[in-house]
């Protein structure tokens, strides 16, 4: 397929690593930031083509391991009244909360929806004025414009049936928070290319420097991964800390003026509670004041609602890089795609769940 | 599959004096009399129907037979290539073409639901005849039940069916051994990503059209050559991966795949890339895995090539020894890595 094939060469892709083999002579720990490209990783087998001084850990970028378990309540909650039409991307259904996941509330006769825009969520409420039709705007900055659009749309129009339940995570004081902590081990980024598609890189300049720690902006297919890689690699090999864009042929510096001009225009900055890792400064978007109309967390009341997770499950450290998901004792017994502890073994771009499905369980190796 | 709306000529609806179907078409009397005399017998037409008894009597020609059945349920009845009439024929047919058998009857149990426009039934009915036919069986007896709208979804239909091994052949997974190649008969993906993009709304650039189609008669063609296969596996629900995890975990060998091997069509990994899918955990509806001794690929191939179901015929691995129920698959970056039975279906991903 046009687009797709050429950047999964394997003539090409054997060039890449035998490149990241002649510039490593030392170890390197390196994490890419987004599920996307764990997934990727994991997929095609790319760890298995750079050299064994190069560590790659799984960042914090998947957004559903990230929201926390007391949005899911909170969703689980709204979804169960009876006047709501509950709408979300595919792979939040499946993540459990503390007691059941939002598959259970649809089989328990709540109309809960697969949506693949949320601007059809905004239409299925203007479908059903009787109805109040709530969408879980989950994501980083590469959702955020989509659901600005749709809360814009909203108010425009005049729909005043239709809330978005926020989650919204950003990734850079993610990055932050990681290189702050005394257990940080990562020493050069793979930043999220989707997010800088959206967001540019000029919000990296400030972390290479301040944190001395190459970030090197990245695209999803392997030969972007694996170039990527070597180019954060040679940085390090060098002693280099810049922010340098492999993904160029989608990522400007600026990133898309359009999409941020909507982001600021329905969202404000705030702290963000982020699954298995805690609360981090600045970290998230709520809506601005002049939105908060469509903010289901009032709309429903469900604040209130918090929520502690499972003690055994690791997937804080497994998002901050201090772990990788094999070495978690629960991985692949106490906790599989079937049951669940955490939320990195749900979705699809989860590292556990990549793990599972890509290197088997305990028992298959 | 060819399109059978020409095939049987053009008659009008035989029932007109309900546009849709009413519980009364259920209640034993005259208007369901009329319903499966109107529709259903002059429509699926054959001397053991025409018996009008409470069972058909069947005349058996082997000592052993194969039956199955499985139901059909689909959202919508109406799909690019296809609908649940064939896929109601099909599914059958050909889960006793996997057996190795010639599929000879079948049975057809319809739950309506009330409102269902007598149309629709009609041109349901009208595709099942048409495909029963294409695949030399006959519909010989069946049953209808109407529920209160709500409490169906528009239409329901049961299908068993019984087939005639006419080869002494074991067909089986246990018969899988380590050097069997995995031969696939076509493009996979196609049904699933079809009805997906009808039921949710997704436009893509062309269509794509499911695969449904009667796999008996390219069966036929395989085993009549005597071609010693080992086992046949249509790949519906959970796609091509799921069909090697069963197998696999059946024969108690491992299998091993490559991925740059397997027919995907240009549509159909183009959505699934869209939406996060994996094209081989994808239904289709006219595929099958066929695993043969090494030596008898070509002539294998050879066979499936030249049947129109067949055309897209090509080796993706082989049986390995190895752990049973592990499926392996080298990438597309030359890199081997597991194939997992999925948890659940797959959902679309954020992001």
């Amino acid at each position: 397929m046009k687009y797709l094939d050429e950047y999964r060469d394997p003539e090409l892709a054997k060039k890449f690593s035998e490149e990241i083999h002649r510039v490593t002579t030392k170890p390197h720990v390196i994490m890419e930031v987004c599920g996307g490209q764990t997934h990727a990783i994991v997929k095609f087998g790319i760890d298995q083509l750079i050299p064994e001084e190069i560590t790659l850990v799984h960042g914090p970028g998947c957004p559903v391991c990230v929201t926390p378990l007391e949005l899911i309540d909170q969703a689980i909650a709204i979804a169960s009244h009876p006047e709501v039409i509950f709408c979300s991307f595919g792979d939040m259904l499946r993540v459990p909360g503390s007691s059941k996941d939002l598959f259970s509330v649809k089989a328990a006769g709540g109309d809960v929806r697969i949506v693949y825009s949320p601007m059809d969520a905004v239409k299925i409420a203007q479908d059903n004025p009787q109805k109040e039709v709530v969408f879980f705007a989950v994501g980083f900055e590469t959702t955020a414009p989509g659901n600005a659009m749709a809360v814009y749309q909203a108010k425009k129009h005049g729909v005043k049936n239709f809330s978005l339940l926020v989650s919204h995570v950003l990734v850079p004081p993610a990055m932050e928070a990681i290189l702050s902590s005394p257990d940080n081990l990562v020493k050069g980024f793979l930043a999220a290319g989707h997010v800088c598609t959206v967001m540019g890189y000029e919000e990296y300049y400030p972390i290479a420097r301040k944190y001395k720690v190459p970030i090197v902006v990245t695209g999803f297919e392997p030969l972007d991964i694996l170039q990527g890689i070597c180019m954060c690699v040679k940085q390090l090999e060098e002693g280099r800390a810049e922010v340098e864009n492999q993904y160029a042929r989608s990522v400007h510096r600026e990133g898309n003026v359009a999409a941020r001009k909507i982001i600021q225009e329905v969202f404000k900055v705030r702290p963000r509670k982020w699954r298995g890792i805690g609360e981090i400064p600045q970290s998230g978007f709520d809506l601005s004041e002049a939105y908060t109309d469509f903010d289901a967390q009032r709309r429903f009341d469900v604040s209130g609602i918090t929520t502690e997770e499972s003690p055994l499950c690791e997937s804080g450290l497994i998002l901050q890089g201090i772990k990788k998901p094999e070495g978690c004792p629960a991985f692949g017994k106490e906790c599989t795609p079937e049951h669940p502890l955490g939320a990195t073994m749900v979705s699809s771009e989860g590292a556990c769940a990549a793990y599972y499905r890509y290197r088997g369980s305990a028992k298959q190796r | 599959m060819k399109k059978n709306n020409e095939f049987i000529p053009a008659c009008p609806i035989p029932i007109q004096q309900y546009p849709q179907i009413m519980l009364s078409h259920g209640g034993g009397g005259k208007m369901m009399h009329q319903l499966i005399e109107k529709m259903f017998v002059e429509t699926f037409k054959n001397p053991l129907l025409d018996q009008r008894h409470d069972a058909a009597v069947l005349s058996c020609s082997s000592e052993k037979i194969a039956f199955t059945t499985d139901s059909y349920v689909i959202n919508p009845l109406f799909f690019p290539g296809g609908n649940i009439g064939q896929l109601a024929v099909c599914g059958t047919v050909n889960d006793l073409a996997m057996a190795g058998a010639c599929p000879k009857y079948l049975s057809v149990g319809f739950v309506l639901e009330e409102g269902l426009p007598v149309e629709t039934l009609w041109q349901i009915v009208r595709d099942m005849q048409a495909t029963a036919l294409e695949c030399g069986v006959q519909i010989v007896t069946g049953d209808t039940k109407v529920v209160d709208r709500g409490k169906a979804d528009k239409i329901f239909i049961n299908t068993a069916g019984i087939g005639i091994l006419e080869y002494t052949l074991e067909i089986n997974p246990r018969e899988v051994r380590e050097g069997d190649a995995v031969i696939v008969s076509g493009d996979v993906g196609r049904h699933g990503m079809a009805v997906m993009a009808v039921r949710e709304g997704l436009s893509f650039e062309s269509d794509i059209e499911s695969d449904v189609a009667p796999l008996s008669g390219l069966i036929h063609d395989i085993l009549s050559e005597g071609i010693h296969v080992h086992c046949l596996r249509d790949l519906t629900r959970g796609g091509l991966a799921s069909a090697l995890n069963e197998i696999s975990q059946a024969c108690q060998c491992g299998i091993h795949i490559e991925e740059a091997a397997i027919p995907v069509e240009e549509n159909v990994h183009g959505a699934c890339e869209m939406l996060g899918f994996d094209p081989i955990y994808v239904a289709c509806e006219g595929r099958f895995a066929a695993f043969v001794p090494s030596e008898e690929v070509q002539k294998t191939l050879d066979v499936m090539r030249g049947h129109p179901s067949g055309q897209g015929a090509c080796v993706i691995g082989e049986v390995r020894k190895g752990s049973a129920g592990v499926v392996t698959m080298k990438s597309k970056i030359g890199v081997d890595r597991i194939v997992d039975m999925l948890s659940g279906e797959q959902l679309p991903r954020i992001c």
